[in-house]
C-alpha cells in the first residue's frame, strides 16, 4: 500500500461493504476493503448461501423419500450422504467467495487482509496473523462489521452439544435429538433442516408464536405446517439451563404452562437474535456512539462523527444482507455527492425464510398497520384454489395483503407456501411504487402461476376474489 | 395534420358574431395573409386572414350563419399534400354551446385545443390556439390518490421521489404545511387570469411560454391571497447604523466571526418583538396568536423565486449563532434543500433589498404572520446634526407592513422606535 490517501475505507467485505466498494469504484473514488476474514462475509460464508444449499438437499431428500410415489415416482432406498451435503454446501460458499475476488479485482477494489481498528479519524490501523500493517488514511471510513449470533452465559457454543449457525453449517451428524432455541429465519430453517434429515426436533420460541415477527395469520399456518412435518414447537416457553453431560446435554425448560421439565438432546441450536460486532474496531478513539451493541446512524448511515458512517448489521435490524447492500450503495452515492439519492423505506425492505414452505413478508403486518390507526382491508388467497399450486403438489400456503381502507395504498404483503420468496418482489416494487389497488388489479398476471395469487389476494381484499 | 380555423373574437368583449360570408371555398389553396371570410359584429365587419398556408378541406360553417361562437370552429385547413381523405376520422374541437361539430368520433383523434371559456379576448386575427402545454405531473398513484382525498391540487406540489416524483409523503407535506390547499391557491389562478385573454393580447411568436413550477404557482396564490385579504398597513422609518457598522467592524476584526448588518437586524428585530410582544402575533380569525418567541423568516431569493427559511428563537441567540445559522439556512435555500420545517412557519418576516441598492419599499405580508419588515440599503445622507448643523450619517430605511386586524399603527410604531432603539445603539442589545 502506498502512502495514498483513499476517498473511502471500508472495514468489512460482506454484502455490504463489498457491493458499496464496487459502488465507490463505479462512482470514481478511490477505495480500499479491509476484511479480517472471508470475502462476501457472514451472507455468502456461514449464512444465507450455504444454508440454501443444505435445504435444497434436504429438501430433495424429503420428495425422494416420502413423496415420490405421490408424483407417480418410485424411488428405492433414498438415503444421504451428510458429509456430502456439506461438502456441496461449502463448496458452493467457496464459490462464491471466489466470485466477490473476482468482483474486486474487475473493478480494481484495493483489498487489504487483516483487522482494523480506527485510530483516529481518518487513519485505521490494520493487523493480520500478528503483525502491523502500514496504517491505512482515508476521507471516509465505512464500518459493515456485520454481527455474529447472540449467546447467554451459560449457553455459549462448546464445539460439542451447543452450536450456533456457524457449527451446524458444518454438521458431523444429524442428530438424533435437536433442540433448537429461538423461532426467527436462522432457528427455523435449521429445525427444516435437521428435521427433514431425520432429527427429532424440538423448537422453543419465548413469544407465542413461530416466526414472531410475521403476521399471525402466516405464524399460525407455519405452526401447522412445522407440526404437520413432525416439529415439536414449544411457544411462550424459554430455555432455563443447558447442562452439558458426557453423551449428551440436558435442557431445562419453563413451558407455557409455567412447569419446569428438563429434557435430553443430543444437539442444541442457539438462535436467539445477534448481536452487532462493534467491539475491537476502535469506536471508543473517535468517540462513535453505539447502543445495544449497534452503531447509531442517521437516514444516510452517518455516525455521530464527521466521515465515519456505519452500514448493515452493525448498524441496527432488519439484519438483512439485501438491507446491507443497500445501505451502502445508498451511502457511497451521498458521500459521492450524487444527486437524486433517497434514503431506504425501512417498510419496503422483504424478508425471506426458507423452511418448507417457505415465508416472505414486506410492510405492515395487518397487526401493525391498526397499531399505526390505519383502518385496513385484508386479502387472503389461499394456496389451493391455484391450479399452478397444485400441480407442483405444494397446495398449502397463503398470500394475504393488508390495505389502507382510505388511500388503497399497499401496507403490507405476507405470503407464506412454495417459492413465495421468489414472489414477494412484485409487491415490494408495487409499494416501492405506491400503486394502489387499483393499479395491482388492472395488472394481468400470467397462467398458470403462482403469482395469480398474488392478484386474487389483491381482489379479496376489495371482495372481488374469483377463484375461491 | 387537418387543422381548425376557428371563429375569432374581434373586439374584447365579443362572444359571438355572424359569419357573413366566405371568400374562399373547399379545396382553394390559401397563404398566410389571404382573406378567408367576413365577420360582423354589432359594431363592424372585418375580413379575417389566414394565418397558416394549406388547403381549405372543409367549411364547417356555412356563410350567413348568425350567432357563431368565439373559437368554434369554423373550417378545417389541410396541410400541403393532405386530401380530403385526411378528414375521415378528424373531428374539429367543439365548444359548449357552439356550432354544432360533426359528431365526436375518438378524443385522440382531436388535437389538443384548449377550450376556452366565452372570455374576453383581444385579438382580430383568427387566432388558432396552440395545443396547451400540459404541464405533466410525475406523480405515484397513490400521490394523485390521496391528493384526491384531500382536495389538493397535486400540479402545486414539488416532488421529492426519483426524478422529482411526486411521492405520497409529498402531499402528505404539503397537506401539513397548508402548501396547495385549494383555499389558498387552486381556485384563484384559474379564476382570477385568463390564460387565454392574456395571450390573446400578445402575437403569438412575441414571446417564449414558460411552465411555472410548483414554487411559482405557490408564491403566485399566496401573494394574491394575502394582498387581497389581508388589510396591510405600512410605516416608515429611517436609523442612523454608523454605531452598528463600527460596532461590527470591531466584532468582525477578530477574525472568528462574519457578522454582517442583516445579523444586526435579525437580532434587533427580534428583541424589538420581544419588547413590544403585541407586534409579534396572527390572525386566526377569532382569536390572536401571540407568539411567545421570535421565530424570524428571513425572505431568500432562489433561482425560479424565493423562499423564507426560519431563524428560530432569534431573540435567546447571540449574534455569533445568529450569523452561523444564517448563512446555514441561505446557503441550504439556494440549493434548495431546507426540511419543510425549516420554511414553514415563522412569526414574522423580514426582507432586506439593501445589498441591491433598493432605497426604501414595502412587502407584501407573510401569512399568518402578522408583519414583514423590509430593509432599504444603508447609504451616507446628509441630515441635520443635534445643533442644527448638517452632518453625514449612514442611514437605513426601514418599513414594516402590519396586519391591520392584529397590529394597529400605534403598536407597529412602537416596534419600529424599538427597533429604531437596539440597531441604533447595538450595545443596548446587551441589556
Amino acid at each position: 500500500m502506498s502512502n495514498q490517501t483513499y476517498d473511502v475505507a471500508i472495514i468489512g467485505a460482506g454484502p455490504g461493504g463489498y457491493v458499496t466498494a464496487i459502488r465507490a469504484k463505479q462512482l470514481g473514488l478511490s477505495v480500499v476493503v479491509i476484511e479480517r476474514e472471508h470475502y462476501g462475509g457472514i451472507c455468502l460464508n456461514w449464512g444465507c448461501i450455504p444454508t440454501k444449499a443444505l435445504l435444497r438437499s434436504s429438501e430433495q431428500y424429503h420428495m425422494m423419500a416420502h413423496r415420490a410415489e405421490e408424483f407417480g415416482l418410485s424411488v428405492k432406498g433414498a438415503s444421504f450422504d451428510l458429509d456430502k451435503i456439506v461438502a456441496r454446501s461449502r463448496g458452493i460458499a467457496a464459490q462464491m467467495n471466489k466470485g466477490i475476488q473476482f468482483l474486486f479485482k474487475k473493478n480494481k477494489v484495493d483489498v487489504v487482509d487483516g483487522e482494523a481498528k480506527i485510530k483516529a479519524k481518518g487513519v485505521i490501523g490494520v493487523t493480520a496473523n500478528g503483525k502491523t500493517l502500514p496504517d491505512i488514511k482515508a476521507k471516509n471510513i465505512i464500518i459493515a462489521t456485520g454481527a455474529r449470533a447472540r449467546t447467554f452465559p451459560g449457553m455459549e457454543p462448546d464445539g460439542k452439544f451447543i452450536w450456533t449457525y456457524k457449527q451446524a453449517l458444518v454438521a458431523d451428524s444429524v442428530p438424533k435429538r435437536l433442540l433448537v432455541i429461538g423461532s426467527g429465519a436462522i432457528g427455523i430453517e435449521f429445525a427444516s433442516f435437521f428435521n427433514a434429515l431425520g432429527s427429532d426436533t424440538t423448537v422453543v420460541e419465548v413469544m407465542d408464536r413461530v416466526l414472531p415477527v410475521e403476521d399471525k395469520d402466516i405464524s399460525a399456518h407455519a405452526l401447522k405446517q412445522f407440526k404437520k412435518q413432525g416439529m415439536e414447537i414449544l411457544t411462550s416457553s424459554k430455555v432455563d439451563k443447558l447442562t452439558p453431560g458426557k453423551n449428551d446435554i440436558s435442557a431445562t425448560l419453563t413451558l407455557k404452562n409455567g412447569k419446569t421439565e428438563t429434557r435430553t438432546y443430543d444437539r442444541v441450536i442457539l438462535a436467539v437474535g445477534i448481536v452487532g460486532n462493534v467491539e475491537n474496531i476502535g469506536l471508543e478513539a473517535v468517540g462513535i456512539k453505539h447502543e445495544r451493541s449497534h452503531i447509531v446512524v442517521d437516514q444516510w448511515s452517518k455516525t455521530n462523527v464527521d466521515g465515519i458512517y456505519a452500514i448493515g448489521d452493525v448498524a441496527g435490524p432488519p439484519w438483512l444482507a439485501h438491507k446491507a447492500s443497500h445501505e451502502g450503495i445508498i451511502c457511497i452515492e451521498k458521500i459521492a455527492g450524487e444527486k437524486d439519492v433517497h434514503p431506504l423505506n425501512p417498510k419496503g425492505i422483504p424478508g425471506c425464510t426458507y423452511c418448507h414452505p417457505q415465508v416472505a413478508s414486506v410492510g405492515y403486518t395487518e397487526e401493525k398497520a391498526i397499531e399505526a390507526g390505519y383502518k385496513v382491508k385484508v386479502g387472503r388467497f389461499p394456496f389451493v384454489g391455484n391450479g399452478k399450486a397444485v400441480a407442483l403438489g405444494e397446495p398449502e400456503g397463503l398470500i394475504k395483503t393488508v390495505f389502507d381502507a382510505k388511500t388503497g395504498e399497499l401496507l403490507g404483503a405476507h405470503m407464506i407456501g412454495t417459492e413465495v420468496t421468489e414472489l414477494i418482489q412484485g409487491y415490494v416494487i408495487a409499494m416501492g411504487l405506491e400503486t394502489t389497488e387499483k393499479e395491482l388489479m388492472h395488472t394481468v398476471f400470467a397462467h398458470p402461476t403462482l403469482s395469480e395469487m398474488m392478484h386474487e389476494s389483491v381482489l379479496d381484499a376489495y371482495g372481488k376474489m374469483i377463484h375461491m | 395534420m387537418p387543422t381548425p380555423i376557428l371563429m375569432p373574437a374581434l373586439s374584447p368583449t365579443m362572444e359571438s358574431g355572424k359569419l357573413s360570408a366566405w371568400l374562399v371555398k373547399e379545396g382553394d389553396t390559401v397563404v398566410s395573409g389571404d382573406v378567408m371570410c367576413e365577420i360582423e359584429t354589432d359594431k363592424a365587419t372585418m375580413e379575417v386572414e389566414c394565418v397558416d398556408e394549406g388547403v381549405i378541406g372543409k367549411i364547417l360553417v356555412e356563410a350567413g350563419t348568425e350567432d357563431v361562437l368565439v373559437n368554434a370552429a369554423i373550417a378545417i385547413l389541410l396541410e400541403e399534400g393532405e386530401d380530403a381523405s385526411a378528414l375521415d376520422g378528424y373531428t374539429p374541437p367543439a365548444i359548449a354551446g357552439g356550432v354544432p361539430a360533426p359528431a365526436a368520433v375518438e378524443e385522440a383523434a382531436a388535437p389538443a385545443v384548449e377550450t376556452p371559456k366565452a372570455a374576453p379576448v383581444a385579438a382580430a386575427a383568427p387566432a388558432i390556439p396552440k395545443a396547451a402545454s400540459k404541464s405533466a405531473h410525475f406523480s405515484s398513484p397513490l400521490a394523485r390518490r390521496v391528493a384526491g382525498l384531500e382536495g389538493i391540487d397535486i400540479s402545486l406540489v414539488t416532488g421529492t421521489g426519483p426524478n422529482g416524483r411526486i411521492i405520497k409523503r409529498d402531499v402528505l407535506d404539503a397537506v401539513k404545511n397548508g402548501v396547495a390547499s385549494p383555499k389558498t391557491a387552486a381556485g384563484f389562478t384559474s379564476t382570477s387570469v385568463d390564460a387565454v385573454a392574456v395571450k390573446a393580447l400578445y402575437a403569438a411568436d412575441s414571446y417564449e411560454e414558460v411552465a411555472a413550477d410548483g414554487m411559482r404557482k405557490v408564491i403566485a396564490a399566496r401573494m394574491t391571497e394575502t394582498a387581497r385579504d389581508v388589510p396591510h398597513i405600512f410605516l416608515t422609518i429611517d436609523c442612523e447604523i454608523d454605531a452598528l457598522l463600527s460596532a461590527r467592524k470591531g466584532l468582525n476584526a477578530s477574525g472568528d466571526v462574519k457578522i454582517s448588518v442583516n445579523d444586526f437586524v435579525i437580532k434587533a428585530a427580534a428583541m424589538a418583538l420581544m419588547k413590544v410582544p403585541e407586534a409579534n402575533a396572527s390572525w386566526t380569525g377569532d382569536s390572536i396568536l401571540m407568539h411567545k418567541h421570535a421565530d424570524i423568516s428571513m425572505a431568500v431569493a432562489i433561482e425560479g423565486g424565493l423562499i423564507t427559511p426560519i431563524v428560530t428563537n432569534a431573540d435567546l441567540k447571540g449574534l455569533a449563532e445568529l450569523s452561523v445559522n444564517t448563512k446555514d439556512l441561505a446557503t441550504r435555500a439556494r440549493d434548495r434543500k431546507l426540511q419543510p420545517s425549516e420554511y414553514q412557519g415563522g412569526t414574522f418576516s423580514i426582507s432586506n433589498m439593501g445589498m441591491m441598492g433598493i432605497k426604501q419599499f414595502t412587502s407584501i405580508i407573510n401569512s399568518p404572520q402578522g408583519a414583514i419588515l423590509s430593509i432599504g440599503s444603508g447609504e451616507k445622507r446628509v441630515v441635520v446634526g443635534d445643533n442644527g448643523e448638517f452632518v453625514a450619517k449612514t442611514m437605513m430605511t426601514v418599513t414594516i407592513a402590519c396586519d391591520h386586524r392584529v397590529i394597529d399603527g400605534s403598536v407597529g410604531a412602537s416596534f419600529l422606535a424599538a427597533f429604531k432603539g437596539f440597531i441604533e445603539q447595538p450595545v443596548s442589545m446587551l441589556l
